[in-house]
């Protein structure tokens, strides 16, 4: 077994594992935090995406021990003092999330994305989200609760529109 | 929607909030004290007898609490009764490559992992069926000892009305070859089940599945318990698509290693495990002969099949039908023949993949109507706009069409794609293709025999205001326990997120029969509706007496109940219950949910008919590179005709994910082999299997048609598998209008599109595809002379010559 510190979701955390866990493993079987989800544990699919010091990193390719003294955020650590995140609270309005296993990947790819780029252009999120596979919503969902919640970030009212929720007249 | 307050809006799904918190259990999240890991050993050979297994040394390694061979699950299960060909472990043969052949419960995952390796397994390989076609001239050795012929699962010969007549009345008569190739459901949520077991003889597992209803049937049969001894509870599944409905050995196994080490033991697949899992799509070939008249009228039709159906019976008896059902449905065809054909091979099992055994035939369909459309001249929207099967009407295989929204629906993408400015008049490379489709919402008979109800709910109010809806239906993503709460809180007029949903639990729950055939919104949503009107009656009997206003009178609606002509007059929800609940004592109620019976009464005729059917049109453009054939496909425009929504919201999701899945089906999307007879997948992995990315989807305009079917709830219908349909014909059919060649082949993949260009260019037919169907030994025709022929949907008695 190895002990690492690290910070979980801006808490200090010490953690001991077996040092060939990775940051996957030693998150959801050591850490109990089993919203970060595997698809593949070969990096292929993005299912596992976490933010490390702030930057989007497939967690089944990064060891544990890679982690000691850096910062990781997952899902969990999204909503603040009970409320939603913006990329939440638009991923539930418009359905970007349906079976909602891929999601908390996608959430924490489009917050990087809207930490460096407030106000992305449709491709520029469709590059930034090209790691994750979704098979459920086609992505359009995503596109566009991404857009919303990036307007609402940026200060702006914004709404789904009608087409979105129900389709054209 | 006039006169609703919660259908038919856009509404956040009850467990949205769950979603997007990763507050979602779902099955690999679970853990217990003491919980063992499980890992199956897996067939390193596609087709052999096993001749001995020696587990002595895996059950030495330290940490290894149980070792299970066939031996000690014998009793055989299969989703279907006639089918029962599957053992948890197999026990005397191997069928496919990554068949299960023993299986450890071990202290760790890596335990188990490095006891598989100790595992000696001798096989006497068999000669392997590497394709349909093999099996057809292989009927020896059998993968099988049972079916039709040889290595032929199942052959089906159904005729309704002479296509021969049909045919010589034609002005033009056109035959087709096409290819299906299989492909899989790839949910992201690999398949994962963790069973306990009590001292006291109950045994509980909780199970990624989509039909806990069937597994708690494979459960007690394989494991001799009686059934109340037994809960199945499904959790959430990360994505299903028809991959998770079958009973599955894993399910069993870790059930099992339960029962003889006490202790939890689950047990998550891996990624290439979920491929041999499989029960996707079936590789199909296929035959379509047509009749026509210079406007387009369908004179007679023959359709034949031929499905390669992998290592197991799954549902493939069912999947063999349905690609011959549902020609019928969207344009007239007055004559009708269907031959099917299914094929066991030594490769994973098929099954149902959204669209069940639909999809292929409805590519081989539409591309087909393409063609004669060219052939007579006509536009291909307009001559299917000629020929659409009439609403409220009896097909020549004794479907029953109600609502029938199809030509709103092609009249809307015509529209909205601009097609008649952009069909044959788009510029080299690009190009635009209709195509049209229609799927069940819900099937109208059960997948094994019964008279008992197919969906039923049970519904409590609390005297707090609160409603509980229990319901055995699962939730795979679609927003099936939503819909309970939209339709309760629509009847009921209370707050749908006051509404507790408890579903897809045997010990909780009422039977629902699965989150397949697009059935859970008709079906649990008229059995919620049953519920919620008779728990509304109780609460309106005793307002009304409180209130002194007539019952018919009173409103249920914002969370409180009053007179419609005085809104003021009135008590809140709660306090509605509190009266009812000090009157006659707790406050519940029951609704289920029965289709109607179906019109067919020959064998056979159970699969295909549906409460009612929902329709798609669907235009794709497309962009070819004629240098590399890579098709791009900028957009889609969908209509589809889905009764009502429920969820407008949730209606608009399923369209998309619908089209993305189709459009990775056009294009991309293939379980291949080694060309040998080792029949090793070629490709069990994400990266390698071809999905669409956020970079290869394309945009999607919707339209979303509402035609209330009188047999759906609020007037609902389908939306979850539907729309896919059409988008492969589409896509294949805009290939052709944008570089002029036929790629009669799914997918549609560069390799094929430059060939066919290759072909063209050398003066050739600019076409891939299959060029011949294979002579079958089909059966004797049951033949069942078509409604207008007099007939009453059973089968005549033919005398043999």
């Amino acid at each position: 077994m190895v002990t690492i510190t690290l910070t979980v979701n801006g808490e200090r955390a010490e953690v001991a594992f077996a040092p060939h866990k990775t940051l996957l493993e030693v998150l959801r079987e050591d850490l109990n935090l089993t919203g970060t989800k595997h698809g593949c544990e070969l990096g292929e699919c993005g299912t596992c995406t976490v933010l490390l010091d702030e930057t989007p990193v497939l967690s089944c390719l990064v060891l544990g021990l890679a982690c000691e003294g850096r910062r990781v955020k997952t899902v969990e650590g999204m909503a603040q003092g009970g409320r939603l995140h913006p990329l939440q609270e638009t991923f539930a309005d418009l359905g970007a999330a349906q079976c909602g296993y891929c999601t908390p990947a996608f959430l924490l790819a489009a917050e990087a994305l809207l930490v460096t780029n407030p106000k992305p252009t449709r491709d520029e999120i469709k590059d930034a989200l090209a790691g994750n596979l979704c098979r459920c919503t086609g992505y359009i969902k995503i596109y566009e609760a991404v857009e919303l919640a990036a307007a609402r970030m940026r200060g702006e009212k914004a709404e789904p529109t009608r087409e979105s929720l129900y389709g054209r007249p | 929607m006039a006169g609703h307050r919660v259908v038919g809006k856009a509404h956040r799904k009850i467990d949205a909030v769950a979603k997007v918190t990763g507050a979602t259990m779902f099955a690999d999240d679970l853990t217990f004290p003491r919980m063992l890991y499980c890992k199956l050993l897996r067939s390193t050979e596609p087709h052999a007898k096993i001749i001995r297994i020696d587990t002595s040394a895996a059950e030495r390694l330290d940490g290894v609490i149980a070792v299970l061979t066939g031996k000690d699950l014998p009793i055989p299960f299969g989703i279907l009764p006639v089918s029962q060909d599957e053992h948890a472990l197999c026990l005397d043969k191997v069928r496919f490559i990554g068949d299960p052949v023993a299986a450890v419960a071990a202290t760790s995952e890596e335990t188990a992992t490095a006891a598989l390796d100790l595992i000696k397994v001798e096989y006497e390989p068999l000669r392997a069926i590497a394709s349909a076609e093999d099996a057809l001239a292989h009927p020896e050795p059998r993968i099988h000892d049972y079916g039709d012929s040889g290595n032929l699962h199942k052959l089906i010969d159904l005729e309704f009305g002479d296509v021969e007549q049909g045919f010589a009345e034609a002005d033009l008569v056109r035959e087709d070859v096409f290819f299906f190739e299989g492909n899989t459901h790839l949910p992201m949520e690999q398949h994962a089940a963790v069973a306990t077991w009590s001292p006291d003889g109950k045994v509980t597992l909780w199970s990624s599945t989509q039909t806990p209803h069937y597994v708690h049937r494979a459960l007690a049969k394989v494991l001799e318990l009686p059934p109340a001894r037994i809960r199945v509870i499904a959790t959430p599944n990360g994505g299903g698509f028809g991959g998770k409905s079958d009973p599955f050995n894993h399910e069993i196994v870790v059930a099992k290693l339960a029962m003889i080490t006490g202790r939890p033991v689950k047990i998550t697949l891996t990624r290439e495990e979920v491929f041999y899992c499989h029960r996707g799509r079936h590789p199909t070939l296929m035959w379509v002969k047509t009749g026509v008249k210079k406007d387009g009228a369908i004179t007679g039709m023959h359709f034949r099949s031929l499905l390669d159906g992998g290592g197991y019976g799954s549902y493939g008896v069912a999947s063999t039908y349905y690609t011959g059902a549902l020609q019928t449905v969207t344009y007239n065809v007055p004559r009708y023949r269907f031959q099917g054909a299914r094929a066991f091979t030594n490769k994973p099992p098929c099954g149902p993949k959204r669209g069940h055994g639909t999809p292929q035939p409805r590519f081989g369909l539409e591309v087909h109507i393409d063609k004669i459309a060219e052939q007579l001249k006509l536009d291909p929207a307009d001559l299917r706009l000629r020929t659409l099967v009439p609403p409220n009407s009896l097909t020549a295989n004794y479907l029953r069409v109600g609502s029938m929204g199809l030509g709103a629906c092609i009249e809307k993408v015509v529209e909205g794609s601009g097609w008649k400015k952009k069909f044959r008049k788009l510029p080299e490379g690009r190009g635009v293709g209709l195509a049209c489709s229609s799927y069940i919402s819900g099937a109208g008979l059960p997948v094994y025999w019964n008279n008992m109800p197919h969906s039923g709910v049970q519904l409590r109010c609390d005297r707090g205001g609160g409603v509980t809806v229990f319901c055995g239906s699962t939730e795979i993503g679609q927003g099936s326990d939503s819909v309970l709460a939209y339709v309760v809180a629509e009847v009921l007029g209370v707050d749908p997120f006051e509404i507790a949903v408890v579903t897809a639990d045997t010990d909780l729950t009422p039977v629902d029969l699965g989150s397949y055939s697009s059935r859970v919104t008709l079906m649990t949503g008229n059995a919620a509706i049953q519920a919620a009107e008779r728990a509304r009656e109780i609460l309106a009997l005793h307002a009304s007496k409180k209130l002194e206003v007539p019952g018919d009178r009173l409103v249920f609606a914002s969370g409180r109940v009053f007179d419609a002509q005085d809104p003021e007059r009135g008590m809140t929800f709660a306090e509605t219950v509190q009266l009812a609940e000090a009157a006659e004592g707790t406050i519940g109620t029951v609704g289920s949910y029965t289709p109607p019976r179906s019109a067919g009464k020959y064998r056979g005729a159970g699969v295909g008919p549906s409460p009612a059917y929902s329709y798609s049109a669907c235009v794709a453009e497309v962009d070819v590179d004629a240098a590399t054939g890579i098709v791009r496909v900028p957009t889609i425009w969908i209509a589809h005709d889905v009764g009502r929504c429920i969820n407008a919201a949730a209606v608009i999701g399923q369209v998309e994910g619908s089209i993305y899945m189709g459009l990775g089906e056009a294009l991309m999307e293939e379980m291949a082999y080694r060309g040998d007879l080792k029949v090793i997948h070629k490709i069990p992995s994400l990266l390698e299997y071809k999905s669409p990315t956020t970079l290869e989807m394309c945009d999607v305009v919707t339209y979303l048609i509402e035609d209330p079917d009188p047999n759906g709830p609020f007037g609902a219908k389908e939306v979850g598998q539907g729309p896919l349909l059409p988008v492969m014909p589409a896509v294949a059919n805009a290939v052709y209008d944008a570089v002029g060649v036929r790629v009669d082949e799914i997918p549609v993949t560069p390799e094929k599109v430059l060939k066919a260009l290759r072909r063209k260019e050398k003066g050739e037919e600019g076409r891939v595809g299959p060029s011949s169907f294979p002579d079958i030994p089909w059966p004797d025709a049951t033949r069942v002379p078509p409604p207008w022929e007099g007939g009453d949907g059973k089968a005549v008695q033919v005398v043999p010559a």
